[in-house]
């Protein structure tokens, strides 16, 4: 009985977003979104700036609730669970921010501590411990524990901020433009702890990027979010569901000029607009 | 010639009516909003109190940094209370009942609305800022995200520090501004010592230093809410931290002044009930 109840958990996504619609005010950024995530997998999403990437990440952690549609994270529906039980759940994630949002009143090492010290459930000195232990992970030196967030750099605040998000062990990784802001040195760095994160704590991850380098060098699988102002009214939202290596071959010419970073008909947009203003 | 205009005229009208209404219904919404946010706060705080390394930095704050400011504001209130009262009670020669009506004003009105004043332009607006900032660099977010609620982590502990150090802040405010009107009566203008505190004694009571303290309570009450809703609102963007904080101190004074009327219509009501013949200064 318990091993097929936890081979049913095993086959069950971690994350499944079902038909997800979100609306600020009259501004439709999410429609009608449809994804699942695999337990173990690394997905990346990708899109333009402004697509609605980061809203479906703060949807599927409950932080955005979505206008209509479902988000179950291991089989919960986050929008039927209370305010103290959708806290409780959101320990199981680990969130990394796309400024590492770090707590400025607090010290690198309280920032990272933060999580443990709200749950309560280590001694002081093992929480010490634990703190220098996520640091070094992350390849930072003791020293920077005493540290105030606006001393760092920005590769140390998004590791700090990558640290504090694996303090609690989650079992979901999301990372919000990790790479986004740093010189490709530190890019190629973040994008390797996040391997290793992988490799070391068997997690599930979710990325949100548009840095290729990361999509191709980090991602089990990419899923490509295109704007909804720029989409026919029955065209879906998602116009890439695939493997990395599978993006060079789409046919989806969007998808084409995204990976390749060509500006096509923005070009022509952007001179439409220019003629106007003359006008 | 004559339809066109009366189309426009009725289309405006309709403009009219529609954009007083978004207006009303936006009001009605954020009324509704602030409620909710005062309810969850609330019972947040019933299930379980902040921290004490969270709470001390708030009272510390709100409590030990006002004081100087309120201080200094209290006594210069009473000295301006003895200035402008001088002049009026000589020409009926009630001069010596100066310190009767310094001190009722100050330990009814002045030191409360004058406390509740000063805290919300220095820690409301502050407070809104501050939340203001955590909100736009997602801070509030990563809080959430961390298993911590923002609401239990960041507004309780500042609820609790206005709602509890007000009180020793308007005591501040009624003893400086006393100390203030009485130097400048006595010392200054040089009205009799003995008469000036006879008449104090004669016409404040310790229900008027109460009430005072009682209406405190909901001003403090009233400028964390404000001034944390504001925050945890806050448009993005720097003028949107800019806009929070300028709102937090706007819409926390009209609301102490409200709440000064409200309660100073009850607490009158109170005192006519238990003493109807009242004290004259004649």
């Amino acid at each position: 009985m318990s091993d097929s109840s936890a081979t049913t958990r095993e086959q069950t996504p971690l994350v499944a977003v079902q038909d997800v619609h979100v609306t600020f005010g009259s501004q439709s950024v999410l429609r009608g979104v449809t994804l699942t995530v695999p337990r173990g997998q690394t997905l990346a999403i990708i899109g333009e700036s402004g697509c609605g990437k980061t809203v479906l990440l703060k949807t599927i952690i409950g932080l955005v609730r979505p206008t209509t549609g479902l988000v179950r994270f291991d089989g919960y529906n986050l929008a039927e669970l209370s305010d103290r039980e959708l806290t409780r759940q959101r320990v199981r994630f680990g969130y990394v921010f796309q400024n590492a949002a770090l707590f400025d009143s607090l010290t690198v090492g309280q920032n990272v501590a933060f999580p443990l010290r709200q749950q309560a459930s280590e001694s002081p000195s093992q929480i010490r411990e634990l703190v220098f232990a996520r640091l070094a992970e992350v390849g930072l030196p003791k020293s920077v524990i005493s540290k105030k967030p606006a001393e760092l750099s920005g590769g140390m605040r998004k590791r700090v901020g990558l640290a504090r998000a694996l303090i609690m062990n989650p079992e979901l990784m999301l990372y919000d433009e990790p790479t986004t802001g740093l010189d490709p040195i530190m890019s190629d760095v973040i994008n390797e702890l996040m391997l290793r994160t992988r490799k070391q704590h068997d997690v599930t991850s979710i990325i949100v990027t548009h840095d290729m380098r990361t999509a191709h060098k980090v991602a089990d699988r990419v899923v490509m979010i295109y704007p909804v102002g720029r989409l026919e009214s029955a065209e879906p939202q998602l116009i890439f569901d695939g493997s990395p290596g599978e993006l060079e071959t789409c046919g989806d010419r969007r998808v084409l000029q995204f990976v390749r970073g060509e500006a096509g008909e923005r070009l022509t947009e952007m001179q439409q607009t220019f003629s106007d203003r003359d006008l | 010639m004559e339809g066109p205009p009366r189309r426009s005229l009725a289309a405006s009208g309709q403009e009219l009516v529609t954009d007083w209404g978004a207006v009303v219904i936006d009001g009605i919404v954020a009324i509704g909003d602030l409620g909710l946010f005062c309810m969850r706060t609330i019972s947040w705080m019933l299930t379980r109190l902040p921290r004490r390394e969270t709470l001390l930095p708030n009272f510390y704050q709100v409590g030990v940094m006002s004081l100087p400011v309120v201080a200094l504001t209290g006594t210069f209130i009473g000295m301006v209370l003895a200035v402008q009262s001088y002049g009026q009670f000589r020409q009926l020669g009630l001069e010596t009942r100066l310190g009767a009506v310094i001190n009722m004003s100050l330990v009814r009105e002045l030191g409360p609305v004058l406390a509740a004043t000063m805290l919300a332009g220095r820690v409301g607006s502050a407070m809104a800022a501050e939340l203001g900032t955590m909100r736009v660099t997602e801070q509030i977010d990563a809080l959430s995200s961390m298993g911590a609620n923002p609401i239990h982590y960041l507004v309780v502990p500042r609820f609790l520090a206005c709602l509890f150090l007000i009180p020793t802040l308007t005591i501040m405010a009624d003893f400086m501004g006393v100390v203030g009107g009485y130097f400048f009566t006595v010392e200054v203008l040089g009205i009799d010592k003995h008469h000036y505190w006879h008449n104090s004694e004669q016409f404040v009571g310790v229900f008027d230093l109460l009430s005072g303290i009682f209406k405190s309570f909901f001003f403090g009450a009233a400028i964390a809410m404000i001034s944390c809703y504001r925050g945890f609102n806050c448009m993005p963007g720097a003028e949107g931290v800019g806009r929070a904080a300028t709102a937090a101190f706007v819409y926390s004074f009209v609301l102490i002044l409200m709440i000064d009327l409200f309660l100073g219509v009850m607490i009158n009501a109170v005192y006519d009930t238990f003493w109807p013949e009242g004290v004259s200064l004649l």
